[in-house]
């Protein structure tokens, strides 16, 4: 089967820098798959490619049939692609419930001019998105706290919002960049569940970015390295962790050797 | 201002606020003011506005003195520290009037043709006269000074009096002054009301008696010192729910009936500026969805007013010029139908621009339009500079519509639908779509929002809002003159909605009535009527940004470093029962 | 295959592309036709283009004064054009007291050098106490409550020198030693505009030097990239700040100096405002925050509306192009910005970042 996200080549240049060269990536649907990577390795920058926020300088993305590269960014979520963000980019001025119904957009299909008369369908379905970004409030586990001004809640609760917000589009592939950044290892633990329960009930495909390897060789499945631009390794967790290129990108040239010989000469 | 107040010793408050007072009101002296207003007499025939202004600077002194040391000092000294800040209120008052003795009134004696008067206008024998108090130079100084220092204890006296006392001091002088200032306004009123008998009571031409003037003052002073407002507030909140409710309900009621008669109870010329105020409203209301709920800075909003008086005059004139002969209300769903259209031409052009670019462009656009408007080259379709003369007026079931209070219905009726039309839409998606973008374009768009259709809308809805509110003038003024349509309108518009309230239906309304209602009722002021304005805008920004009556979010964003309270601890991830891990 | 190259069809970006196509052809087509038509000589075109210059050579000074404090404020600082006015009008006295006692004719370059002092004191004056009173406060609030306060500030400032100096227009008087015109190129150039355009020149070269080399102008450029870091690396950025306001004010004191000689229309009260503007756009023009940017917009922007109305619009048919002039100004601010944002000198603004 094809995969659900198939980026090709895909190169992103500033000026003379290139932030991402050359790099291939597939994921199939109903996967949890992430890309790892030093800071500045590019894995932002090809969240933005994927995502509509840069035009690739070269390369292609395929996402469900659709060649998405360079499209807005509205078009490519209402192909079903979400994303939250490496720092917190809610709606800070709205309350919890108002980002959630922001996110519902593409599920929203009455005009304004309805609105504006206030017609059945309107009702019907303002009632229902109200409905529904509650039930996703809830499955968050902030219940209670819709109409609390979003840059008033916890950072934990923030993080869980801008979650849901990416949920309330209903995607087919969620991007998140950084999901456990600032979480202590009890709330890790509850996000690396929760991100399998999105997969196991909801059938979202997850990409993550992640740096806390406690949770990214828990649940992915798949795991792309990202040095520089460029792709250094490829492959399930247990692959990753004894490759050698991959530590030396995060402890530098000879740590790999170093570790070897800690460990007593055996890679797992 | 009020910064480093701890360390700073008395003396050097003192002085500082002095000099500052001093500063003001030789400004206000030296552009003409005080002579000016000292032609407007607002008690009896010798207390002068111009006095007033002239109290302003040295006013000042004692009152900010007085807050500053407020918690430092005892009040007696305070009190002191305010009466020396009014003293030295009067130094360079005492310069001006060295000034203008050595500079002019000797020159002029000794017949030079050339004094200081060549280059500051307004530096006056007539000036001299007024600063001496007409006593001659001496004593006439020795009498500023005096007046300097009495003004700022008043002042020291305005912040240090203790309550009650204070505040039915301060609001019987306010009140006192205002009716004094507004006197034009309250003729007008009064004489609707009950004809010439009362009016001949209380005022002399445009000042109040002196008897109806300590009335007045007793009147503010009683209702401030025995606290009537929040003694009626508290007996309110203590009646039963429903009786409230009954009230609240009443008193609405009462105000939709007063606004329904005030052009009969305001008279012709008020009617006028209620038809003005009105239109301003509904452009505001329009621009209010724009600036307020899209975030879109437009600076040429008077283009689409242009295009709705001139689509309408265009459409019905019955000079040559005119293509058709539609009535008014055929003519009208097309003008703002036109308005509509020019919103999303003009509109699609500046989508991606963002914050200060859009401003200019949208102003360079409104002033294209100004000056095609004027040229030759369309003068054929439009008029040129002579404009469209003949627009009829509307004509209602056989009644023409052609004065103040008869249109003031029709901009009532626009303004009331510009209302209606905002508050359902941004209660509605598209109003959260609009402040999500406000907020955050980039992000909005990851939601899916459309940016473009969500921005041309707020567009050119607003631009309808405005061709309506230009189809509307052009009936009622039957000409219409492209020099009119100009930047200060659009500026008018926008000052008006900021220091309103951006984003809020009632901060729109306030808005208008403030930066045009004023100037209308205070037409005798028309010559300084732009510097007040200008120094208006800048104090409400820099004391009250979020503008007089804000909108809840509006508050927030102006504010946003405040602390905010913490909710109860979120629920782990796990829905309620379910429990424990994978 | 097609459907797929409709996906990615953006109606926006189709339509301006049309837009901009029709834009070219109609401003050709106006070339050619005047050209061809050949109805003014090419001495008249030198009249225009010297004139033009030197008008924009006064564009470019006052742009100067907006380009900088945007780069480092990014502030439009839209009462700009009343400290140009400041300066102007409060000289004109002077000026006119040494044509009536004869000081100018007998010392003319010194009366002049007294005229660039006052004006420049006083635009300074004028500029250091509204960064100070209007806009310091205001350093944290969203874009639009400054803006507001500049507009504020810019009526505030015209009608106190209305009430000041009154309302009439007063005219700078002729200066003998500038009269007459040199031959340049084969055209004869009135001396007053060769001698504002080298003048004002030589200012905008100074004041390069000045932003590139000096300790201060480093401060500023670095201030205008990232205040916080500046301020952390010692640098005091509210003395910065007031003196890029009063750099900004002095050149427009000496733009109003300028003003004066070339073009003794009148000065008053209100003549800030439209050039205020025009300045604005020739600084976008030349890439708003960059230095060269508006030097040169200034002069192309000087040019531009003195020579194309008549090189344009007029082949294409339309009377009394004269009237458009100031909207050919305008156009051309849109037109940049809509196309071209960045205008010639300045970056792109980085692209959306996540």
């Amino acid at each position: 089967m094809a995969p659900l996200l198939n980026a090709i080549n895909v190169t992103k240049s500033f000026g003379g820098l290139d932030a991402v060269k050359d790099f291939d990536f597939k994921i199939d649907e109903g996967a949890i798959d992430s890309i790892i990577g030093p800071n500045g390795a590019g894995k932002t920058t090809f969240f933005n490619c994927v995502t509509g926020f840069y035009v690739p300088t070269a390369g292609e993305i395929h996402f469900d049939g659709h060649v998405i590269q360079g499209m807005s960014t509205d078009r490519i979520t209402r192909f079903g692609i979400s994303r939250t963000y490496q720092n917190i980019r809610l709606f800070s001025q709205m309350t919890a419930i108002e980002n959630i119904l922001v996110g519902e957009q593409p599920r929203l299909k009455t005009l304004w001019i309805e609105a504006l008369i206030r017609n059945r369908r309107y009702k019907e379905e303002e009632e229902w998105a109200l409905n529904e970004a509650q039930r996703i409030l809830e499955f968050v586990g902030l219940k209670g706290l819709g109409d609390q001004v979003a840059h008033n809640l916890p950072y934990g609760a923030q993080r869980r919002l801008e979650l849901a917000r990416a949920l309330a589009a209903d995607p087919k592939l969620l991007l998140l960049d950084e999901p456990t950044a600032g979480m202590n290892p009890n709330e890790s633990a509850d996000m690396m569940n929760f991100i399998r329960r999105l997969r196991d009930e909801v059938g979202i495909t997850i990409l993550l970015i992640e740096h806390d390897m406690k949770v990214v060789m828990g649940i992915s499945e798949q795991i792309s390295v990202m040095d520089f631009g460029l792709k250094i390794a490829e492959g399930t967790p247990a692959e990753i962790q004894g490759n050698t290129e991959v530590i030396e990108a995060y402890l530098g040239k000879g740590a790999a050797a170093g570790l070897k010989l800690a460990k007593g000469g055996s890679s797992k | 201002m009020i910064q480093n107040q701890l360390t700073e010793p008395t003396s050097r408050i003192m002085l500082k606020f002095g000099l500052i007072g001093s500063i003001v009101a030789v400004y206000v002296s030296a552009i003409g003011m005080v002579e000016v207003f000292s032609e407007r007499a607002l008690i009896g025939d010798s207390f002068s506005l111009g006095y007033v202004i002239l109290a302003a600077g040295p006013l000042g002194a004692g009152i900010f003195t007085a807050r500053v040391l407020r918690d430092r000092l005892s009040r007696r000294k305070a009190a002191g520290a305010s009466i020396g800040a009014g003293a030295a209120s009067s130094s360079l008052l005492l310069v001006l009037l060295a000034v203008i003795v050595l500079g002019v009134i000797r020159p002029e004696q000794a017949g030079a043709e050339v004094t200081l008067r060549v280059m500051f206008v307004n530096l006056t024998p007539g000036l001299a006269e007024l600063l001496t108090f007409g006593l001659g130079n001496a004593l006439g100084a020795l009498i500023l000074i005096l007046f300097c220092t009495l003004i700022g204890a008043a002042g020291g006296g305005a912040v240090l009096i203790r309550d009650p006392l204070r505040s039915g001091l301060v609001v019987g002088v306010m009140l006192t002054l205002l009716i004094g200032v507004f006197s034009e306004t309250v003729t007008q009123v009064l004489q609707q009301i009950s004809g010439r008998v009362i009016i001949n009571i209380v005022f002399v031409q445009k000042s109040l008696r002196p008897i109806p003037a300590i009335l007045v003052f007793a009147l503010g002073f009683s209702l401030a010192y025995f606290r009537v407002p929040r003694r009626t507030r508290t007996r309110f909140r203590q009646l039963p729910d429903n009786r409230q409710q009954r009230t609240k309900r009443g008193l609405f009621i009462a105000g939709l009936v007063l606004l329904l008669m005030l052009p009969w109870l305001t008279g012709l010329f008020l009617s006028q500026a209620l038809f003005l105020i009105g239109l301003y409203i509904l452009m505001g209301l329009g621009l209010n969805i724009v600036v307020g709920y899209a975030g879109l800075l437009d600076l040429g909003y008077v283009a689409f007013f242009a295009f709705g008086a001139y689509a309408m005059g265009i459409l019905t004139t019955t000079t040559e010029l005119g293509i058709t002969n539609l009535t008014f209300w055929t003519a009208l769903p097309i003008c703002v139908a036109a308005g509509v259209l020019w919103g999303l031409l003009l509109g699609f052009p500046v989508l991606r621009l963002r914050g200060d670019y859009l401003a200019i462009v949208t102003l360079g656009f409104g002033e294209i339009v100004r000056i095609l408007a004027t040229s030759d080259w369309l003068a054929p379709i439009e008029g040129g500079p002579q404009g469209i003369l003949k627009i009829p007026n509307p004509v209602i079931f056989g009644f023409t519509l052609n004065t103040p209070q008869t249109m003031y219905y029709l901009v009532l009726l626009g303004a009331v639908a510009a209302g209606f039309v905002t508050l359902r839409l941004r209660d509605a998606r598209l109003g959260r779509q609009w402040m999500s973008m406000r907020e955050d374009e980039d992000v909005s768009e990851a939601m899916g929002i459309n940016l473009v259709s969500t921005k041309l809308l707020a567009f050119a809805i607003g631009a309808g809002f405005s061709a309506l509110a230009g189809a509307i003038l052009a009936a009622r003024q039957s000409t219409i003159f492209p020099h009119s349509f100009n930047l200060i309108i659009s500026i008018n518009i926008l000052a008006g909605i900021i220091v309103g309230g951006l984003g809020s239906i009632p901060g729109v309304i306030v808005g208008m009535l403030i930066l045009v209602g004023l100037p209308e009722l205070l037409r005798e002021f028309t010559e300084y009527r732009f510097l007040m304005y200008g120094i208006l805008l800048i104090v409400v920004m820099l004391v009250k940004p979020e503008g007089f009556l804000p909108e809840a979010t509006r508050k927030r964003e102006l504010h946003s470093d405040e602390p905010g309270m913490t909710p109860a601890d979120a629920a782990p991830m796990e829905p309620a029962g379910a429990g424990g891990q994978d | 295959m097609l459907r797929r190259y409709f996906e990615r069809f953006s109606w926006v970006d189709f339509i301006l592309r049309l837009f901009q196509i029709f834009i070219i052809i109609a401003m050709l087509v106006g070339l050619i036709n005047t050209i061809s038509a050949g109805r003014y000589t090419s001495a008249q075109w030198a009249t225009l283009v010297f004139a033009g210059l030197a008008q924009g050579s006064i564009y470019a000074l006052i742009a100067l004064g907006y380009t900088l404090v945007y780069g480092i404020l990014r502030l439009i600082n839209f009462a700009h054009g009343e400290i140009y006015m400041f300066g102007a009008l409060t000289t004109v006295f002077l000026a006119n007291a040494q044509a009536r006692s004869g000081f100018l004719d007998e010392h003319p370059w010194l009366s002049i050098l007294s005229w660039f002092l006052l004006a420049g004191t006083v635009s300074t004056v004028v500029a250091v106490l509204l960064e100070r009173i209007a806009y310091r406060p205001l350093r944290g609030a969203p874009r639009l409550v400054p803006l507001i306060t500049a507009i504020g500030a810019s009526f505030a400032l015209q009608y106190t020198a209305r009430g000041l100096y009154g309302a009439e227009f007063r005219r700078y008087p002729e200066v003998a030693a500038l009269s007459g015109s040199v031959s340049i190129l084969g055209f004869d150039v009135p001396v007053v505009q060769v001698v504002v355009i080298v003048a004002a020149v030589i200012l905008m070269i100074g004041l390069n030097g000045f932003v590139e080399r000096t300790k201060i102008g480093t401060s500023m450029r670095a201030v205008s990239e990232d205040k916080e870091v500046a301020r952390l690396m010692g640098i005091n950025v509210d003395k910065v700040i007031v003196t890029t306001f009063a750099i900004g004010g002095l050149l427009a004191g000496a733009a109003g100096v300028f003003n004066g000689l070339f073009r003794p229309a009148g000065v008053f009260f209100f003549m800030g405002f439209f050039p205020g503007l025009k300045a604005f756009t020739a600084a976008v023009l030349g890439g708003i925050g960059s230095v060269p940017g508006a030097a040169i917009g200034g002069l192309l922007l000087g040019i531009i509306e003195s020579v194309f109305p008549n090189l344009i619009l007029e082949g294409l048919g339309i009377p009394s192009a004269n009237q458009l002039r100031d909207a050919f100004a305008f156009t051309m601010l849109v037109l940049i910005l809509i196309f071209r944002p960045q205008g010639i000198f300045g970056e792109k603004l980085a692209e959306k970042k996540a």
